[in-house]
Parts: C-alpha cells; sequence; structure tokens
C-alpha cells in the first residue's frame, strides 16, 4: 500500500459512467492524498459506518436500512469536485489501516463494510450490478437456455414453495457452488443439484455480498501484518497518530462551553439531576450529595459535565465547596480542591479548556474501589444496575429490554432505550452525556426564551 | 499409529478435527499477539441421527432401547440424507455407521466437505431441519407455499410415504389407540374433520386388530381430501403429517462445529457392547442393529472359530478378521468407502503438485 504525501494532484476518474460505482477495494490506488484528506476522508466514512451501526443495533429492517445507507452516503461522502469514487476508495482504505490492528476492531470493520456494501449493492439497478460483476469478473455462470430448460420444473417448484412467482424464460439464474450462498441453502430457498446451487438474479446480492466479505476478510488479516512488520515503523510520525486516534475518536459536537448558551441555576440542580441527567451523572451527583465526596475520576467526570451542561465557574466552586464542605470544611477544601475546579474551567495552569467527556471515553474507563464514576451500563452489576433504573421508576419490561442490550454491550443504546422510557419519545443515539442533557431539556422545557432561541439556531441560518 | 494404539489400548476414539497447529502445543498460540490462532483446518461432514431424538412418535420402546418396529426410521434418515447428500451436495464418500446402540452417525469425507466452514455446515444441517419446535407446539411440520422443495419432495415420494405407509402406521399402531391418534389429529387444524375422525374411531370396535391403523389412514386421507378446498390450512396436511411421523431428525449441534468429537467407526460402544460396524446405504434396508455383534462375541469367535483360507496371502491379523463376524462389514468398509476415498485422495494430491509445477513453470517467463 502506498499512501504518498503530496500536492493535492488528482488522478481524473475518466469515464468514470463507463464502470461501476461500487467496489472491491481489492487493490490501493496509487493516487496522492494531502494529510488533510486523509483524515478527513476516513472521518466521514467513519460517520457512514457508526451509523449504519446504530441502525443495526436498533434492529432496523432491510428496506429502511437501504434508505439510510443512501442518506448517509450523500451526506458524508459527496466530494465537490466530482471525484467521489476516490474518496469512497481511499478512505476505505484508510480505515482499513485503522482497524486491521486487532481481532476486535477487524470484526467490527468487516461486519459494518459488508453491511454497506450489501446495500449499496442492492440499491444499484440491475443494469448497475450486472456492470459490476463483469468489471470484477466475478465466476457466477449465468446457466444457458438450455440448461434452464432442463431444470425448469424444479426452479418452479421452489419458487412455489416460497409463494414466489416462477421463473420465465427472462429469468437469467446463475449456477454457484452451494458454499458460495449457505443462508440461501440453510431455508431450502434454492435449487441444489451435485453442489451447485442455481440462484436467481434477484438473489445476486447475497452472492456479491459473500464475495466481498470474504476477500476483505483476508485483506484485513494481510494489512494487519503489513502494519506490524513494516508500515507502523515508517510511519510512526506522520500515519501512525492518526491511525491510531480514529479507532476511538468521539464523533460528535464536543460540548465545549462556548457552545452552549443555556444557563443552569444552582438551586435547579437537584431537580436537573432527576429529570434530565443521564444515569452515569445521576449516580456521581447523588452519591455526591450522599457522602460529601467524590474521588478524582468522579470529580472530572461530573464537573465536566456540569460545565458543559452551562454552570459557570463561581456556581460550580459554590457548589462543590458546599458539598465538599460538609465533610471536610471549607477552608481545606479552598486550599485543595478549588484549584482543580478552576483548572477544570480553563483558569490555571495552560488554560486548556477541557471539554466534557464523551460517552466513549466514559466506557472506556476503569473506576476502582471507591470509584463512581464510569458508565452505569458498563461497569454496574446487573443488579445494581436494575436497582439504579427501578428508582428511576422504569417498569419491569423495559428494564429487562435495557439489561438485554447491556449484555450485548450496546451500553450507549441501553442509555438511549432509558432516556426513551423516561422522557416518552424517541432519541437519536446517544454519544455524550451532554447529548442525553440537551435532547431532555428540549422535550421537558420546549419554551425557550427568544434570544436563546435565535442562538441555538445561528448555525443553520448563518450560511 | 497401528502399534501406539495397542500399546495405549483406548476403550474408546473420538475424532475430531485436523489443527494447524500441533494441539498438544495449542496454549502457545493463545495469546492474542500472535498471528497465529489455534484453529480447525479440516473436519469430516458429520450427521448424528439419534434414536431419543423420535421419541414423541414411537410407541413400541421407550429410551435407549431399540427394535426392529422402531428401527425403520433410522432406515429412512439413511435413505434421505444419503440420496441428498449425493444428489443436491454433490458429495460422494460418504459412510454410514451404526453408533452402537440407537442411532447412526455419518461421516462425509470428501474434501469439498472436510473444508467446509461452521457456517456452511450450519447450513448443510438447516436444509436438513423441517421438524422445528417443542412439546409447547403441536404443528411441527410446517409446509408453506403450493408446492414443496425438489428434495423434500422426492423424499417424500421415494422413502417417506411408502415406508409411513407400508411399515411406520401399523409398526408402532399410529391410529390405534385414543392417546396416539390424538396425537395425529392434533395437527389437523380443521375441527370439523378432527370431531369426525374422532367419532368414528372411538365407537369403532377394532382396535384389536393390527391393520386397524391403515384403514384409519385411508378414512383420514378422505376427509382430508375432501376438505382441501376450505383453505390452505389443510392443503399441505397429509404431507405435513407424515413429514411429523418420518422425516429424519439430525443433531443440529453436532454437524454444525468442526470441533465436535464423533465415536470413530468400529469403536466398541461403552453401555451396549456392540461394535459401531458400518452400514451399507444400498442395504440398509436388511440392516438388522440387534445383530450386530458384541465385543464379547467377537472374543468367542476369535477363540473358537476357523479362519477362512480364501484369500491367500493373508497374515496373521487378516485371518483372525477372517475367524469372525466382522470381516463382511470390514470388507464393506474397504471395498466401498475406504479405497474410493484413498484414490480420491491421491488423485488430488497429485493434481495440487501438477498445479503448483505448472504455476511455477509460468511464473518463469517474462
Amino acid at each position: 500500500m502506498d499512501f504518498r504525501v503530496a500536492s493535492t494532484r488528482r488522478l481524473s476518474s475518466g469515464g468514470s459512467d463507463a464502470h461501476s460505482r461500487l467496489s472491491f477495494y481489492l487493490t490501493a490506488p496509487t493516487l496522492e492524498v494531502s494529510l488533510e484528506e486523509f483524515e478527513q476522508y476516513a472521518l466521514d466514512r467513519l460517520r457512514v459506518l457508526k451509523g449504519l451501526e446504530e441502525a443495526l443495533s436498533r434492529g432496523r429492517r432491510s428496506e429502511e436500512l437501504e434508505a439510510l445507507v443512501i442518506d448517509l452516503w450523500r451526506k458524508y461522502m459527496r466530494t465537490s469536485n466530482g471525484s467521489d469514487l476516490n474518496k469512497d476508495i481511499i478512505s476505505h482504505f484508510v480505515l482499513r489501516l485503522v482497524y486491521c490492528r486487532s481481532d476486535e476492531l477487524r470484526k467490527w470493520f468487516l461486519s459494518m463494510e459488508s453491511s454497506l456494501f450489501r446495500n449499496r449493492f442492492h440499491s444499484e439497478a440491475p443494469d448497475d450490478q450486472k456492470r459490476f460483476l463483469e468489471d470484477n469478473e466475478l465466476p457466477y455462470k449465468a446457466i444457458s437456455t438450455s440448461d434452464f430448460e432442463s431444470i425448469k420444473d424444479k426452479l418452479v417448484q421452489v419458487a412455489r414453495s416460497l409463494n414466489q412467482p416462477s421463473p420465465n424464460a427472462d429469468s437469467t439464474f446463475y449456477k454457484v457452488p452451494f458454499e458460495e450462498v449457505p443462508e440461501l441453502v440453510a431455508g431450502r430457498k434454492v435449487y441444489i443439484h451435485k453442489g451447485q446451487a442455481y440462484v436467481p438474479s434477484t438473489q445476486l446480492t447475497f452472492l456479491v455480498a459473500g464475495q466481498f466479505r470474504s476477500k476483505l476478510s483476508k485483506a484485513l488479516v494481510l494489512t494487519y501484518r503489513k502494519w506490524m512488520s513494516v508500515i507502523s515503523e515508517e510511519e510512526s510520525d506522520r500515519l501512525a497518530p492518526i491511525v491510531e486516534a480514529l479507532s476511538s475518536r468521539y464523533l460528535g459536537p464536543d460540548y465545549s462551553q462556548g457552545k452552549i448558551k443555556s444557563e443552569v441555576a444552582l438551586q435547579d440542580m437537584d431537580d436537573l439531576a432527576k429529570t434530565s441527567f443521564p444515569l452515569c451523572m445521576r449516580h456521581l451527583f447523588f452519591k455526591l450529595r450522599e457522602e460529601h465526596h467524590l474521588k478524582h475520576g468522579g470529580r472530572q467526570q461530573l464537573g465536566l459535565f456540569l460545565k458543559g451542561v452551562g454552570l459557570k465557574l463561581e456556581d460550580a466552586l459554590a457548589f462543590w465547596r458546599s458539598e465538599f464542605g460538609q465533610k471536610m470544611g471549607v477552608e481545606r477544601f479552598d486550599k485543595e480542591y478549588a484549584y482543580n475546579i478552576r483548572h477544570n474551567y480553563g483558569k490555571e495552569g495552560k488554560r486548556t479548556d477541557y471539554t466534557p467527556f464523551s460517552c466513549n471515553k466514559i466506557i472506556l474507563s476503569t473506576p476502582g474501589v471507591g470509584d463512581h464514576h464510569g458508565c452505569p451500563y458498563r461497569h454496574f452489576s446487573e443488579e445494581n444496575l436494575r436497582a439504579a433504573l427501578g428508582s428511576m421508576h422504569l417498569g419491569v419490561r423495559i428494564v429487562d429490554e435495557i439489561l438485554e442490550k447491556v449484555r450485548n454491550r450496546h451500553y450507549q443504546v441501553a442509555c438511549s432505550l432509558t432516556f426513551e422510557a423516561t422522557h416518552g419519545s424517541q432519541t437519536i443515539g446517544i454519544n455524550h452525556p451532554n447529548q442525553y442533557f440537551e435532547q431532555s431539556r428540549k422535550i421537558l422545557q420546549p419554551k425557550v426564551p427568544q434570544e436563546l432561541a435565535n442562538d441555538n439556531t445561528e448555525t443553520t441560518t448563518a450560511s | 499409529m497401528e502399534s501406539s494404539i495397542r500399546d495405549r489400548c483406548p476403550y474408546k476414539i473420538d475424532i475430531g478435527a485436523v489443527y494447524n497447529v500441533d494441539p498438544a502445543k495449542r496454549t502457545a498460540y493463545a495469546s492474542s499477539g500472535s498471528e497465529k490462532v489455534f484453529a480447525p483446518v479440516e473436519r469430516e461432514l458429520v450427521f448424528d441421527v439419534d434414536m431419543t431424538d423420535y421419541d414423541d412418535i414411537r410407541f413400541c420402546c421407550t429410551g435407549a432401547d431399540i427394535c426392529l418396529k422402531c428401527w425403520p426410521l433410522m432406515t429412512i434418515a439413511i435413505k434421505v440424507l444419503d440420496t441428498a447428500l449425493r444428489e443436491d451436495f454433490g458429495f460422494e464418500h460418504i459412510l454410514w455407521v451404526y453408533s452402537g446402540r440407537r442411532g447412526v452417525h455419518c461421516w462425509v469425507c470428501d474434501v469439498k466437505a472436510r473444508r467446509l466452514t461452521n457456517e456452511q455446515r450450519a447450513a448443510v444441517a438447516e436444509y436438513f431441519r423441517v421438524y422445528k419446535g417443542n412439546e409447547n407446539n403441536t404443528k411441527k411440520v410446517s409446509l408453506g407455499g403450493s408446492a414443496m422443495h425438489p428434495s423434500l419432495l422426492r423424499a417424500y415420494v421415494e422413502v417417506l410415504r411408502p415406508f409411513f405407509e407400508d411399515q411406520i402406521l401399523s409398526n408402532q399402531g399410529l391410529l390405534q389407540f385414543e392417546e396416539r391418534y390424538g396425537k395425529l389429529l392434533d395437527m389437523i387444524q380443521d375441527d370439523g374433520i378432527v370431531a369426525q375422525a374422532q367419532d368414528r374411531w372411538q365407537s369403532s370396535r377394532r382396535s384389536s386388530e393390527t391393520d386397524v391403523s391403515v384403514a384409519r389412514w385411508k378414512q383420514l386421507k378422505n376427509l382430508l381430501e375432501s376438505g382441501k378446498h376450505k383453505g390452505s390450512g389443510l392443503r399441505r396436511c397429509v404431507e405435513e403429517i407424515i413429514f411429523s411421523y418420518t422425516y429424519p431428525r439430525v443433531d443440529f449441534e453436532v454437524s454444525k462445529h468442526m470441533n465436535h468429537l464423533l465415536k470413530a467407526p468400529f469403536c466398541v460402544h461403552p453401555k451396549t457392547g456392540r461394535i459401531c460396524v458400518p452400514i451399507d446405504a444400498e442395504e440398509c434396508d436388511r440392516f438388522d442393529p440387534t445383530a450386530v455383534p458384541t465385543v464379547a462375541d467377537l472374543i468367542e469367535e476369535l477363540n473358537k472359530g476357523e479362519a477362512s483360507l480364501s484369500n491367500v496371502a493373508q497374515n496373521q491379523k487378516e485371518r483372525d478378521i477372517s475367524k469372525t463376524s466382522l470381516m463382511k462389514s470390514i470388507e464393506l468398509f474397504r471395498t466401498q468407502f475406504l479405497n474410493p476415498l484413498l484414490k480420491s485422495c491421491k488423485a488430488d494430491v497429485e493434481n495440487s503438485y501438477t498445479e503448483k509445477l505448472h504455476n511455477t513453470q509460468t511464473k518463469l517467463d517474462w
């Protein structure tokens, strides 16, 4: 694989209509890409894949998925200068570097890319699909008319057994080794004879998607080996940091203080905690009230969250002082803890305005003994989680559903379900505790003062 | 290997997969840092049909017992699966083995079969799954659509229907008593027909005659025929009933995983002492599980018996074998299965060698 950094000279994709828009990504292109494009293209594709993941884990059906994929693709993968195909290929290969590095990453990438390909392929017109088969020289042989006649009655039987329309002289069938179409064989949805399955062209997606998957699977392992042996050394200053950061990158708004226009008053805190905080912050908040203390991890997680919610520095100091003070006295608090709070708001030291933690970061943290931070959906035992959800007045059935998601490690989906159950309305995926809070406020407090409403829409009206 | 088996004198031999790494050294590759993961590379495609999976439809025996009245269910399984594996999937090297007590094992040894992934094995096993459900639903076979899949149709016409009507009905007295025919009637979704059948049979005094099941089945078929126009629920009813009582029931988990261990042919079954002999699929109608030699029988034969002198170049081992009733089984194993398989493996090795040779030769051209 060859990534050369240079000026952004692009190879013309010449006669792009003559070839299919889809690709098996068999070989890396020898295009030249700037480092910015390298990263940006990858990020855009990642947004598509994450969007798809979200939809899949919510059990969306195939028609919805297809429409979603087309939407996502249009939203993120279009380029201003007609080099869509280049962006597609480049972004895929960059993400291959990112996601080849462990078994879990490979599995995720394989699964998402296969699903993406399947949906894109399925939505192509039949002629485009045929063109793709030709371009890629796939070994699916259409059967001749004489072959068709000799097995026609069997094909008709299969169609009728599935309550599908019977094939006629116009339908194309492909002869394919049965190993290539396990799902069709398993469901007895296809006629097989001497190890060959006779697959109608409508089932073509299965075939091609299967090929895609197996090619990508092998390629990923090879990429990993090459990365470990050659590339990561050579590229340790240039590509490696980008690649390593991409796999855990959070992709949404970062809720640093500048963007949030709403303010939060100290006396409203308890109410807000009860109604609008996600479970992780609820837990921290009430533990703080209970024990008048939180360890470092908890202070960071909750403190930055509150900053993102709109708590001003003076109010934050007052809040933490009133709690900690009850246990250790105000002087000690001012001496040992106040500095850190000011530091979080960017008023001390190197003056970095720290951003509140995203779900990703919180889920990956490792709370120890005496800690209360982390993601409850991940870090609580089932019993404790049940109790916590129960205290939010959630019914048994919804709690079971949430726990099911937790068992399958879909922590953020579990949090979304909690949101939906407590607010009685749908939400898009939760990726950040402040996003939870914002969504919640939108629902529970729909009437915003005029200035604030204008401020919130400034990004869309200003073009 | 023969000498090491003799030395260890194993109680039983189970066969699993061929792995990419010596299994004794597998822990060395367990850490995720290494590229190589201990994984199976090849393994025969296997099926396990066990009589206990049919307990809800046989009334002559229960549990681990078998007799000649229920054994036809195994015969059916062999015929249906063997034909499908050969005709539909194109496999050739298939060995059927008596499991020693109450079932049969099937070993498919073609190269293609050995290299199937777990997913593909699951697909093949699922292809044979017709009976779905548990004791909670009464109708466990659902043949939707206006026609049957060709594989099922072939099985029905060639095997299931003849066996059901000629043997199973009377062997099992399926319609003889109320508990039994009640089960069958539960599969019919037309209350009117069910009621009619029940009335006729409850009041009949013929329950002691052995062909009462056959006669009653004829009556039921007529009723169902005449009711067909009423709706699709009855359209496939006759077929669905027959499938429920006959179609092979394969153990899904055994077939699906490459790492599942299965007892080797010619082992002694620990509970019955019977030898796991191969079954000739062409002659499986005549296989009698109750006449399979036990290890005790063999010992007796070895001690007393007379070697057959028909084969001139015999060593001691062959002479011993010929003294026993196992000889026919071993002959069968060799001629029908082992020799063709060896030939095909040799051909494969030669082919891949010549291919490799050809590739290196072509690479040298520039």
